[in-house]
């Protein structure tokens, strides 16, 4: 059954796939951290204007499924690079996530450090960026991680929409050779492999920013 | 003192008291905290405001430094509409984050939980507003800031975090960072009262420092008599929203004539 020479041959390819999932996971999660945070710090703005329509969004983005979205942009949005569009829908649904995440962050802020910042006067770049953002970073970047090793093994919804990810590969390469086997345990491996140092990298960093 | 920053004084500006309240109402929900408070604060002076804990004292503090809003009345500093401004017409409107913004730099405020930011060394605390409100040089901040951590002794801990030092150190460090942006009025918030017993007094002795060596307009809400009898031109005794009863120090603590703070007196001392 298994077959060490199918599993070599195989091997460049998916790596190749394996590429193009992390070059997916690296974007969509720098989209998913910027985007998520900008979403929290815009719904607490005072204006009804801002943040009812952008609960909307949120709540709509959350509650249909990625794959559906990958599949609506792709086809509404005519003539543009799959994996453009994989890492712009994965960006934007995890964003809806980590949005939440920041604003357990933010509100676990003591209202004292706003009021000091106040009575500092300091302008509301500074008061964000100097005293709530760096206290608030250091509570979730754990879950914030979680959230990245989650959108890595969600990566091979991607292959729906034709991009060249290591699943797509994996299962170009089976059904070519007819190894099934073979393509996708290595496929799996290579997930195992690669979340085991991103684990420990998180871990890592938590502890890091924990005092 | 922000000679560059101030506002031009109006007509009546140099004359006029630091702060005055106008009828000022404070209402949260159907809890009415001030009731049609008039107020004045002199240039210069300090007052003490003593009551009961719920008189409103440290509502008039927060008001002042707009980290609450009034419901109704004016509250002016030094001549001029504080918590309002001119609107179309020239009648008061409530005033905008914009005029506020321009306004409150003028008083500083210390809280009773320190509230230093703990993402910051020590003198980062103390030199933040200097440079990022007051655009001065981070040298020269970081020079001004040693001074004033001296002045409150701890120039041995400027490159410590906040979280590592005792409470008494943390709020001598905060009375450092309200007195760098060299505020025309100093607003304390029951400074003491989050300290164990034994770090009071350090702290305290700062403030005494701070209140016979400069000309700052002081208004303070303390449980601390002793400090109150020390420092103060004239003590304030709340009750329900109201001033009961004002007077120099000597008067209020020696023979205070209204039935309500002599027993709250009776209660503290």
């Amino acid at each position: 059954m298994w077959s060490w020479e199918t599993a070599r041959e195989g091997l460049p390819l998916i790596l190749h796939g394996f590429g193009i999932t992390l070059l997916a996971t690296v974007f969509g999660s720098l989209l998913a951290v910027v985007l998520g945070l900008g979403i929290a710090v815009l719904r607490r703005t005072p204006s009804r204007w801002v943040t009812l329509p952008l609960r909307a969004a949120v709540e709509f983005v959350r509650s249909t499924p990625v794959m559906i979205q990958l599949f609506a942009v792709w086809v509404l949005v005519p003539g543009l690079d799959p994996l453009v569009i994989g890492i712009a829908v994965l960006g934007v649904h995890y964003a809806t996530y980590t949005s939440e995440v920041y604003r357990a962050g933010i509100d676990a802020v003591p209202k004292g450090q706003w009021e000091a910042a106040v009575a500092l006067s300091l302008p509301p770049v500074r008061t964000w960026f100097a005293v709530v953002l760096p206290q608030a970073l250091r509570k979730i970047v754990p879950a914030l991680g979680n959230y990245v090793i989650s959108m890595f093994k969600e990566t091979p919804f991607l292959s729906v929409i034709t991009v060249n990810e290591m699943v797509h590969e994996a299962n170009r390469f089976g059904s070519d050779h007819f190894a099934y086997l073979e393509a996708f345990t290595l496929a799996a491996l290579v997930f195992l492999v690669a979340s085991c140092p991103t684990s420990i990298l998180m871990r890592k960093l938590e502890k890091r920013l924990a005092h | 003192m922000l000679t560059d920053e101030s506002p031009t004084p109006t007509e009546s500006g140099a004359a006029a008291p630091a702060v005055r309240f106008d009828q000022v109402v404070k209402r949260y929900g159907d809890n009415t905290v001030l009731d049609h408070l008039d107020l004045e604060v002199g240039r210069g002076e300090r007052v003490t405001l003593i009551g009961p804990s719920g008189s409103g004292k440290t509502t008039i503090l927060r008001l002042l430094m707009t980290l609450e809003r009034v419901t109704e009345g004016v509250v002016h500093v030094d001549g001029e509409p504080f918590s309002h401004m001119p609107g179309r017409g020239g009648r008061l409107v409530p005033a905008d984050e914009r005029h506020l913004r321009a306004r409150r730099r003028r008083i500083g405020m210390v809280f009773q939980h320190f509230n230093l930011f703990p993402n910051m060394k020590v003198l980062d605390n103390v030199t933040e507003a200097p440079v990022h409100v007051l655009g001065m040089d981070r040298d020269e901040a970081a020079e001004r800031a040693r001074g004033l951590l001296e002045l409150v002794g701890l120039a041995d801990k400027q490159d410590a975090h906040p979280t590592r030092l005792s409470g008494g150190q943390q709020q001598r460090v905060a009375i450092a960072r309200a007195l760098a942006m060299r505020p025309d009025i100093l607003l304390l918030d029951e400074v003491t009262s989050a300290l164990d017993p034994e770090l009071v007094a350090g702290v305290l002795d700062v403030l005494r420092d701070i209140a016979h060596g400069t000309d700052i307009t002081l208004l303070c809400v303390t449980h601390e008599m002793g400090f109150a009898r020390d420092v103060s031109d004239r003590v304030l005794m709340f009750d329900g929203g109201r001033v009961v009863e004002s007077g120099p120090p000597e008067r209020i603590f020696g023979s205070p004539e209204h039935g309500r703070t002599r027993e709250f007196l009776g209660a503290v001392l």
